[in-house]
């Protein structure tokens, strides 16, 4: 019904065009993701200074929401911070291709009394924090990271996101690669069964859940930590280094993950490999048909993501999102010519 | 006169049309919330309503923390909210000097009129935190009761219960208001002069008006139900099913509207709209019960002579 009216509105359009001999505005939707939302609108807003007749609308509706729209075709293209999974490929009418745009990253915030220092993490060390098994600042494992930081014994209370969320998804994702534990009883989603812990909406619900309760851990965006000026700490990586998170650790994580980047791009970065890799790292994706019904959208979205993967990666520090590294923008380049647009 | 008997059919059709528009539409929420849940009906059945577990992972999903959230958090909210509810409309309609009247009637319709998100900001950083610092301070003998166990965090069922009385108070305390007024002054009269203070007189006038001040208190216990922002910034937002009131806990609406957008999986999607379904069946028996109630009451109250209910209240004292 919806792409019946849709079709019926761009065929009117395409006449109007036709009959007036002048360019059409072009307006094409999209929905999903809302971790990606401030650099999308930037890009909408910069490509439309550029290319006046076209109009890209997005609605962070939700990663999930995303997809569902996409897959019912309400919406052109789609965006997603976790890669659809098989099921969601198999219910699309069509081939679904992921195309990273930036990165993001998630980091642990905490709030102990008289401990103003930068805290160490290990990712079994996090993992058994959020699986409710270390109960106390003081832990001998904590303790053994950070030497030198008189910690208290206070009991650690976790504050996660109680709204589904991608965030959430790249912060387990990591937390079930390091810990066989959580992969088992806990598992990876945008929500999960909590083990221990209060739920705060959205990163700023997280936030001041953390900044008002002693002893409290939880997680942020990297963005929201940044703009925020929040402290938070170091993780360990694969090599062994404890990594701050930024926008440089980001994109390394992902340089690192580009040389053996599967055709569909469908790869979670958490926890890879290389040096001054920051671990719980992610990519957001958009969401495109290999073959749309509608090629002069399809020609559109295409022109703007080259655009987009090319010049508009400067745009990405500025808004605290990690630009992709050139061996993954290559590839990216390559598959945006598998786009039918004839 | 034929004209306007015919003009009167077709005030009546299109008033009546308009009656069963409300039902259908009420038909309609009730069939599109089973069709929309159909696959965690079939998937989980009667167990749904009695599982404890929610797990969006393994695709396990029951309501009971959440339906347990839910009617606890409403009911401490109006045990909190009634008789102070009512301490304003009596002082409003019954006590208070003429001048204080009208500034009072505004300031709780206006209470009335905050958002609820207010509510939920002013919980987070006002209310929360005062809890806490409550939690803390109560002697361990305290402690040790079920009913305050767990560590003292702030957020959780408490915290909830008073954000939620705060916001019922205003809709119960005005309609209250309204219906002590209804209350004929022969009634106030009659008591007075069978020698009755003020106070077994405003006893008799809230005897009188019984029915009316059960429906003030329903229309808050509905409100309170449903209520969503406010809830969920301070609840805790953990399923788990605790008579604790330290304890973080979960309500219906709010993990709809928290889970909602990222729920991919039809299976959790449609468990998300059963959460639906079940509170639309809730409010809907809370309801028919609070109205069965009020018929009960009022045809009892018909039956008996008039001056009763004035008698009845007076007993004691007298």
């Amino acid at each position: 019904m919806a792409s019946s009216i849709s079709r019926f509105v761009a065929g009117v359009t395409c006449a109007l065009a036709l009959a007036a001999g002048v360019a059409a505005q072009t307006q094409i939707n999209g929905a999903g993701a809302t971790f990606p939302f401030p650099i999308y609108s930037k890009w909408f807003a910069e490509y439309n200074k550029l290319h006046a007749d076209i109009r890209i609308n997005y609605q962070s509706v939700g990663s999930g929401a995303g997809i569902q729209q996409l897959i019912k075709q309400t919406v052109f293209f789609g965006a997603t911070d976790g890669p659809m999974t098989p099921e969601q490929m198999q219910n699309a009418p069509g081939k679904v291709l992921h195309f990273p745009t930036v990165l993001g990253a998630v980091v642990p915030v905490y709030n102990i009394p008289n401990v103003k220092d930068e805290l160490k993490f290990s990712g079994p060390i996090l993992a058994d924090i959020f699986l409710g098994k270390i109960t106390k600042w003081n832990d001998a494992a904590i303790t053994k990271l950070n030497p030198g930081i008189n910690l208290p014994g206070t009991d650690i209370t976790v504050a996660h996101r109680a709204d589904g969320s991608g965030t959430t998804y790249i912060w387990v994702d990591f937390l079930s690669k390091v810990s066989p534990e959580w992969k088992s009883k806990v598992g990876v989603n945008t929500s999960v069964k909590w083990p221990t812990g209060v739920g705060g909406r959205g990163n700023e619900g997280v936030a001041s859940l953390v900044a008002q309760t002693p002893g409290s851990i939880g997680y942020v965006e990297l963005i929201y930590a940044l703009q925020t000026k929040m402290s938070y700490g170091t993780v360990q990586n694969m090599a062994g280094e404890f990594v701050k998170a930024s926008v440089q650790s980001v994109t390394a994580a992902a340089g690192a993950a580009a040389t053996q980047m599967p055709p569909d791009f469908r790869v979670s970065i958490t926890n890879a490999p290389g040096k001054g890799v920051y671990p719980v790292s992610s990519f957001t994706w958009l969401l495109l048909y290999e073959s749309p019904k509608d090629k002069a959208q399809a020609k559109v979205m295409v022109d703007f993501l080259k655009w987009a993967l090319g010049d508009g990666q400067k745009f990405a520090p500025e808004l605290g999102y990690a630009p992709l590294p050139e061996g993954v923008i290559k590839l990216e380049m390559a598959a945006l010519a598998k786009i039918r647009t004839q | 006169m034929a004209q306007a008997w015919r003009k009167d059919i077709g005030f009546r059709a299109g008033t009546g049309v308009f009656a069963l528009l409300l039902i259908g539409i009420v038909g309609a929420i009730g069939v599109e919330l089973t069709l929309q849940s159909m696959k965690s009906i079939n998937q989980f059945g009667l167990d749904f309503w009695r599982t404890e577990i929610w797990d969006p992972v393994a695709g396990e999903f029951g309501a009971l923390p959440f339906i347990w959230g839910t009617l606890y958090s409403s009911i401490l909210a109006l045990l909190l909210a009634t008789p102070i509810a009512l301490g304003i409309a009596v002082f409003i309609s019954e006590l208070c000097p003429a001048a204080l009247r009208q500034p009072l009637v505004f300031l709780t319709e206006l209470l009335a009129a905050i958002p609820s998100i207010v509510y939920g900001l002013w919980g987070i950083f006002v209310l929360v935190p005062a809890v806490r610092t409550l939690e803390a301070s109560l002697p361990g003998a305290v402690r040790s009761l079920p009913m305050f166990s767990g560590p003292p965090l702030g957020l959780g069922m408490l915290s909830a219960a008073l954000v939620l009385a705060i916001m019922v108070i205003p809709f119960s305390s005005s309609v209250a208001r309204e219906v002590l007024k209804s209350v004929p002054s022969a009634q106030r009269e009659a008591a007075y002069a069978l020698g009755a203070t003020r106070f077994e007189a405003i006893r008799a006038a809230l005897f009188y008006a019984r029915t009316g001040i059960i429906g003030a208190v329903m229309l808050g216990f509905g409100r309170a139900l449903g209520e969503t922002m406010a809830v969920t910034m301070v609840i805790g937002n953990n399923p788990q099913v605790s008579v604790s009131l330290f304890a973080p806990q979960y309500t219906m609406a709010a993990v709809i509207a928290n889970e909602f957008t990222e729920a991919a999986d039809e299976l959790y999607l449609a468990a998300l709209v059963e959460i639906g379904l079940v509170l639309f069946i809730i409010t809907l028996v809370v309801n028919t019960m609070s109205r069965l109630l009020i018929w009960s009451m009022a045809r009892s109250g018909a039956k008996a002579p008039a001056a009763e209910p004035a008698a009845a209240a007076v007993p004691g004292t007298a």
